[in-house]
């Protein structure tokens, strides 16, 4: 019974959330332009239900593409990174140099070299949602245990040998707890990047729908983009547990 | 014995070993002026003060370091790089959790030579191999389980297959035990006991453990604190096979009396 409640409860929170939003609209009479009421979100929602699908398919899929990219960048990146202290260290004050600049500054640049659409939204979610891959990458790979290290350089093993036999299984459990994190930091860097210069997408539609006063249309809007946030990042999550089951249940074996 | 190079039994000899491990706030001396001689076949045991540079030792003989002066001869050849005629297991078992524990114990064939050749043609054969050895150190029927489904007395017990399936000269254990219980610990020493007389490697076993090094070792070096080197060689004439009981007979007690004497001589110094 307990673990029935436990399975309901994010439904029930949810539900809880939008029942207190509803209450605090209806006893304050808040003005539908402050906030709109979620039943009025719901049935603006319904009402642009063509619309509001066509640019969430444009979010979701420059979002998953710039995402793609900090997968691949990121993972060669990490590997880079991981494998030689001398690389580690000359380039890492330069990748959290390049981490601390806000993307939303990165935007305008990308627009002269691209154009306004979905290229600049696809490298500012790729350029925000890599450096967490790199790091946890890096890291799987620089926290090898050194004693394993010795047990297989004493056989002649290569530094390939090792990577290809310790170093990379071990960062798995590292690279796919950053995708999680990643996945979502690249919807920002999506909206971020629609929401100046853009024709289409979830952030294209809010800004437009705000200067039109449709505050209604703006929350839907904002409400599609935690439900695909939440969906993707169910997906990073189910793929972590299949793919490192052995982690969660060992604990790195570092227990001893 | 130690400090007399034979050429003919040895197999490895440590001849006035000099190391310095160069560290942010300058060199560290290790090591200096070891020497050290083990035959072939032989069980060795190093014993001394922590931080005496056992470990030290473990990674000159294994070719991961190199000496800075003197040298280090194994088989009749100059250590210039990493030996591989040896294994090696540790305080921590190190089993990859990813891997079942026959995989585990397999690791080795796939990266020496001449196995790493043949590994995916015999698998089946390095397979069979593999499940003997687990059943000769008791993990019988535990090859398809996960390192973390087994004890930790277990697990040491698969770090020392791994260490072996590749029928390595040569055995190198840092404080394989330290980590276990007592009664584990003791059960453990007469696993390494009978691998030691059934397949007839050489072992140099670093440990802290003065009972230990007495019941399993023919002869035990005993190191002086920081920079270390060989102050005392002791022979262990205990008859073999040996039992666990002769650990309660006086002239293990004394072994172990005179060794611990010894070694608080050497701390104070």
């Amino acid at each position: 019974m307990n673990t029935s409640l436990e399975r309901m409860s994010p439904w029930l929170f949810t539900l809880g959330i939008f029942v207190l939003w509803e209450a605090v609209c209806r006893v304050f009479k808040v003005d539908q332009f402050i906030l709109p009421a979620p039943s009025a979100t719901f049935l603006a929602m319904a009402q642009y239900r063509q619309a509001l699908l066509r640019h969430s398919v444009v979010t979701l899929w420059t979002t998953m593409a710039g995402f793609g990219l900090a997968v691949v960048f990121g993972i060669i990146l990490g590997l880079i990174v991981g494998w030689s202290r001398t690389i580690y260290r000359g380039l890492y004050p330069v990748m959290i140099g390049f981490n601390s600049i806000p993307k939303v500054a990165i935007v305008p640049i990308l627009v002269v070299w691209f154009g306004i659409g979905e290229i600049p939204a696809i490298l500012t979610a790729f350029l925000i949602s890599f450096f967490p891959i790199v790091v946890n990458v890096a890291t799987g790979l620089a926290t090898m245990e050194p004693e394993l290290e010795d047990v297989l350089r004493a056989l002649g093993a290569s530094k390939l040998d090792i990577m290809l036999k310790v170093g990379i299984p071990r960062t798995q459990p590292y690279l796919f707890g950053s995708l999680k994190v990643a996945i979502t930091l690249a919807f920002v860097g999506t909206v971020v990047s629609e929401t100046i210069a853009a024709n289409a997408g979830l952030g294209f539609l809010m800004v437009q729908a705000g200067s039109n006063f449709q505050m209604p249309l703006v929350f839907a809007g904002l409400l599609l983009l935690a439900v695909e946030g939440i969906a993707m990042y169910a997906v990073f999550a189910y793929v972590e547990s299949y793919f490192t089951r052995w982690a969660f249940r060992s604990s790195m074996s570092a227990a001893a | 014995m130690a400090g007399t190079v034979d050429v003919v039994n040895d197999l490895v000899d440590i001849d006035d070993v000099t190391l310095t491990y160069k560290g942010a706030s300058g060199g560290v001396l290790a090591l200096r002026g070891t020497t050290l001689a083990v035959r072939r076949g032989e069980f060795t045991a190093v014993v001394g003060p922590s931080g005496c540079g056992k470990s030290s030792l473990m990674k000159l003989v294994t070719g991961l370091v190199r000496p800075d002066y003197g040298e280090i001869v194994i088989f009749g050849d100059k250590v210039h790089g990493p030996v591989k005629i040896a294994g090696m297991a540790f305080q921590n078992p190190n089993l990859l959790p990813w891997r079942k524990v026959i995989d585990n114990v397999l690791l080795p064939l796939e990266i020496v030579e001449p196995h790493r050749r043949r590994f995916r043609r015999d698998k089946r054969k390095y397979r069979e191999q593999a499940r003997a050895l687990l059943a000769t150190v008791g993990l019988d029927g535990f090859g398809d389980r996960f390192p973390w489904e087994l004890s930790g007395g277990m697990q040491q017990r698969a770090s020392l297959c791994r260490a072996l399936i590749h029928e390595p000269a040569l055995l190198m254990l840092d404080e394989p035990f330290a980590a276990l219980d007592a009664f584990t610990r003791e059960e453990l020493w007469c696993v390494l006991r009978d691998l030691w007389e059934k397949i007839g490697f050489t072992v140099i076993l670093v440990t802290h453990d003065l009972r230990e090094a007495a019941f399993l070792a023919d002869n035990i070096h005993i190191m002086s604190a920081r920079p270390g080197r060989v102050i005392m060689t002791r022979h262990v004439d205990l008859p073999r096979p040996r039992d666990l009981d002769i650990c309660f007979e006086p002239r293990f007690t004394d072994i172990v009396h005179q060794l611990r004497t010894k070694i608080a001589e050497v701390r104070q110094a």
